[in-house]
């Protein structure tokens, strides 16, 4: 049998038939690929058309062709008419955004303390960097201990400076890590006692939870601000930010154990027994077979309720304190920069400062939850 | 044997070795603990309260209040007592709590949907809501509502007038009051019987078409004619916008009425679609008309008429090349039907009992608007706080709800041959729910909670009035707290109750 004709060579690739690349099919097959599709999606680029010009003239300083008046500006800028955010208002006012009430001649103590602050956040949160163990010990343990002497003062010769007078995002820093910090050892511990085989020990556990879940921030803000003090021997004054502090931390606690609660249910029962059959003592087992497991699993879940607690210390501006929110609303009401756009300029500027906060957690979790995924999930 | 003489003679390790003896131990030293802490506490309370001469009780409940509230649901003056104080400040919160769930359901829903569409804009439009929105706190979201967007609003005397006779300004929202009279009653009565009749058709037309093959002979039937009625009045609908647009069309007489009847008669053949595309464009013309009218309002006349004229050509055509293909026409969805009756009956029996439905509009006076209804700044900022807010978080729920079905659901349902609505809503979104009902009820719970942020811009919700002015005026810290604590408890422990019940019965029946 002979072979009349055998193509002795490939054929070029040839490249995709035009009507299926290129911007046209892009948009054909993602904006226009159904009526209402494209409805929507002209919808859409109207609504763009129409939103996008007053915004960006609103927020945009002159420089880059808007209407915002840049820092430096003056007040009569803002009062114009037709002027957008005054950005010369938060700039003249960011000390005041930053310490509050904090006495200027002593700003690097606070200073010291966000340097000392990214200098060990920063390598903890690198997966590649070394010394985590030291590292950790020293950001966990030593770091609020120094924290606290520096923003305090009254010791090697500072000044001392009360809680009042510390405010802006100082405040909102110092509630957020001190929750954080706190109700880690806390949660986990609540978390391994709703656990527990412990009848009395579960118990209390499940109360505990149960209750500050199922309560709002607000009320358990007041309850510590004004019960703390009735709780207390006669005579002893509990300082105003403590018992903020403690109200956040007994929140946050409770959400914090039923995430890692969530972490340990995941665990198989195989993990358990085989930590008992090595002859490991109960916290042996948790410390080195179960909860490095557990924890592990549940990262994403814990840098969200981190990122609760971060939105939610804005609420302690109810009982009085002075966070980055408080100073924002206290400063609105400033005559010398009132000008039409200055409330809504102020809490623009604290939404963009608390929006990189919390955006910056949510891609950090993200990031940990790819890196720590061996595989193992179904 | 020797397990059996190891297991029943005396223990090898000492006592205090023993997991049975150290479990009992440890627990009654946490035991002792608490109760030594709670009894502390309780003895420095009391040696506080005697110290500043204070009682405990909670016979303050039945005292008058001296106070007023400036929104109540039930009537309420300084002569009231604080225990209806309490019920003010618990209904404000149910309020709120209430239309909260209700809109941010909608738009959550919405945007988790929209942020799985493939269309590329819309998907994009919902993840930068829902990244905004989830990144920033709720209360400062609270105070650009209200102190920013309500209280920038304009004077009484400037206020912006929305279409149906509603205005806005400082003092919040005026809205027409519905003034029903007695004859109202049975249009309501008619409305809910048209909607239970409908589901009971729909139900049993299904389940003769599942036992069968095909819909029953009447509903087939009727479903025609409802098609029928329904095209009509699209039709109408249609010439009527159309002549609103063309003002040249809006001159000839009895235009919507031919034209409607002219498509009904098209409908019946096999031309069908070209009806429901040119029903399409019409409609979808007046609507980019008036929005870009109103959005921009500097253009000319003349540009923003051909600008949606060519919009909605492109739509029409679009709408044309999916209606032309063909369906089964026997087994479509009989739709038209039960649209019909739940429209209809209602109407024939306002028509018939001679109801009326008059709205009270409000009219701007000297200093305020006299009637209608005046909706508090405060309450109309929270709500829309909430609802925004809690919407991200439902859609991320609805989302990862729908991610849980495996693709090989959709595919499954698509080889058995059912058509896209059909795969949806009898295949992905059943099982959907199961995954998004428990986190949706947790979020509601958030809502309900969150709304207690209201005392910060002066709602008079439970927190505000109770834990706020009523605490101020008696004194009675530990009562007040108490009592708050216990109705957010109970709301918490009875969702959560329901919650389980829910997860029991929908649970998978694994092998």
């Amino acid at each position: 049998m002979s072979v009349s004709f055998v193509r002795r060579e490939m054929i070029a690739p040839q490249p995709a038939p035009s009507n299926n690349t290129g911007p046209i099919a892009w948009a054909r097959r993602s904006l226009f690929a159904t009526p209402g599709d494209a409805l929507l999606s002209v919808l859409a680029i109207i609504l763009l058309i129409w939103a996008i010009p007053p915004i960006y003239n609103f927020v945009m300083p002159t420089f880059f062709g808007g209407h915002a008046v840049a820092p430096g500006g003056t007040v009569e800028d803002c009062r114009a008419l037709g002027a957008g955010a005054c950005w010369a208002y938060i700039s003249a006012r960011m000390s005041f955004f930053i310490y509050g009430f904090y006495p200027p001649a002593e700003y690097w103590r606070p200073n010291l303390v966000f340097l000392f602050g990214a200098l060990l956040i920063a390598p903890l949160l690198i997966p590649r960097a070394p010394f985590k163990r030291i590292n950790a010990i020293l950001f966990f343990v030593a770091y609020p201990v120094v924290c606290f002497f520096l923003l305090n003062g009254g010791v090697f010769g500072m000044r001392a400076v009360p809680t009042e007078q510390w405010g802006g995002l100082l405040v909102t820093l110092v509630i957020s890590m001190v929750g954080i910090i706190c109700s880690i050892p806390l949660g986990i511990l609540l978390a391994l006692g709703r656990q527990s085989k412990l009848p009395i020990i579960k118990t209390l556990c499940v109360m505990f939870i149960e209750l500050w879940r199922a309560v709002p921030l607000i009320t358990v803000l007041f309850m510590a601000s004004i019960m703390l003090p009735l709780f207390m021997p006669q005579g002893t004054s509990v300082d105003k930010l403590l018992r903020a502090l403690v109200g956040v931390t007994l929140f946050s606690s409770a959400y914090l154990a039923e995430v890692v609660r969530g972490g340990l249910q995941a665990l198989p029962r195989g993990q358990y027994e085989a930590a008992s059959s090595l002859g490991l003592s109960y916290w042996k087992s948790m410390g080195l077979i179960i909860l490095p497991q557990a924890i592990k699993h549940v990262i994403p879940g814990i840098v969200n309720s981190f990122i609760a607690l971060f939105k939610d210390t804005s609420l302690v501006s109810i009982v009085g304190i002075f966070d980055l929110l408080n100073t924002v609303q206290a400063a609105s009401s400033d005559i010398d920069w009132s000008s039409p756009t200055q409330a809504i300029t102020g809490y623009l500027f604290a939404g963009i400062v608390f929006w990189i906060f919390c955006f910056a957690m949510s891609r950090y979790s993200i990031f940990m939850e790819r890196r720590l995924d061996t595989g193992h999930k179904r | 044997m020797a397990v059996q003489d190891n297991l029943a003679g005396p223990p090898r390790t000492a006592f205090y070795n023993d997991p049975v003896i150290r479990g009992i131990l440890y627990q009654v030293l946490v035991g002792a603990a608490v109760v030594a802490f709670f009894t502390w506490i309780i003895l420095n309370t009391a040696a506080n309260l005697a110290a500043q001469n204070k009682s405990t009780g909670f016979d303050f409940l039945f005292q008058t209040s001296g106070f007023g509230i400036s929104f109540s649901l039930i009537p309420f003056d300084r002569s009231s007592y604080y225990w209806e104080a309490f019920l003010v400040g618990l209904l404000n919160t149910l309020l709120v709590a209430a239309i909260g769930i209700v809109f941010a359901s909608m738009l959550g829903f919405a945007i988790g949907v929209a942020r799985l569409s493939s269309n590329w804009l819309i998907a994009r439009f919902a993840t930068v809501y829902i990244e905004i929105i989830r990144n920033v706190p709720l209360l400062l979201q609270l105070f650009f509502w209200y102190f920013a967007v309500l209280k920038a609003m304009p004077a009484v005397r400037e206020s912006f007038e929305l279409p149906l006779g509603i205005f806005v300004n400082q003092r919040g929202i005026v809205v027409p009051r519905p003034m029903p009279d007695a004859e109202i009653t049975w249009v309501v009565v008619a409305a809910a019987v048209a909607l239970v009749g409908a589901i009971a058709l729909v139900r049993w037309a299904t389940s003769i078409r599942a036992r069968t093959g095909h819909y029953p002979q009447g509903v087939a039937i009727g479903s025609r004619i409802a098609g029928l009625v329904v095209t009509f009045v699209l039709g109408y609908l249609a010439f009527t916008l159309l002549g609103s647009v063309i003002p040249a069309l809006g001159n000839v007489p009895y235009l919507p009425l031919l034209g409607g009847l002219g498509l009904a008669g098209l409908s019946l053949t096999a031309y069908g679609f070209y009806g429901r595309a040119f029903i399409g464009f019409a409609i979808a013309w007046a609507v980019v008309r008036f929005l870009l009218g109103g959005m921009f309002g500097s253009l000319p006349e003349l540009l923003i008429v051909a600008i949606s004229l060519a919009l909605a050509l492109v739509y029409g055509w679009t709408m044309l090349s999916v209606e032309r293909r063909p369906t089964a026409g026997d087994n479509k969805f009989p739709l038209a039907l039960p649209l019909l009756i739940i429209v209809a009956v209602p109407a024939l029996v306002y028509w018939a009992t001679d109801a009326s439905l008059a709205f009270e509009i409000p009219l701007l006076e000297r200093f305020n608007f006299r009637g209608g209804m005046q909706l508090v700044p405060e309450m109309v900022a929270l709500v829309i706080g909430l609802t925004i807010y809690t919407a991200a978080f439902i859609a991320e729920n609805v989302r990862s709800g729908i991610q849980a079905v495996s693709k090989g659901q959709t595919e499954a349902a698509a080889s058995l041959g059912l058509r896209e609505g059909d795969r949806l809503r009898l295949v992905v979104i059943p099982q959907a729910m199961r995954v998004i009902i428990p986190p949706l009820t947790s979020q509601y719970l958030n809502l309900t909670k969150n709304s207690s942020l209201g005392a910060a811009i002066g709602y008079p919700e439970l927190v505000n009035v109770f834990m706020g002015t009523t605490l101020n005026q008696t004194g009675k810290a530990i009562e007040v707290i108490a009592i708050t604590m216990a109705v957010y408890l109970t709301l918490s422990l009875s969702t959560s109750a329901f919650m389980n019940w829910y997860n029991a019965r929908v649970a998978l029946v694994e092998r």
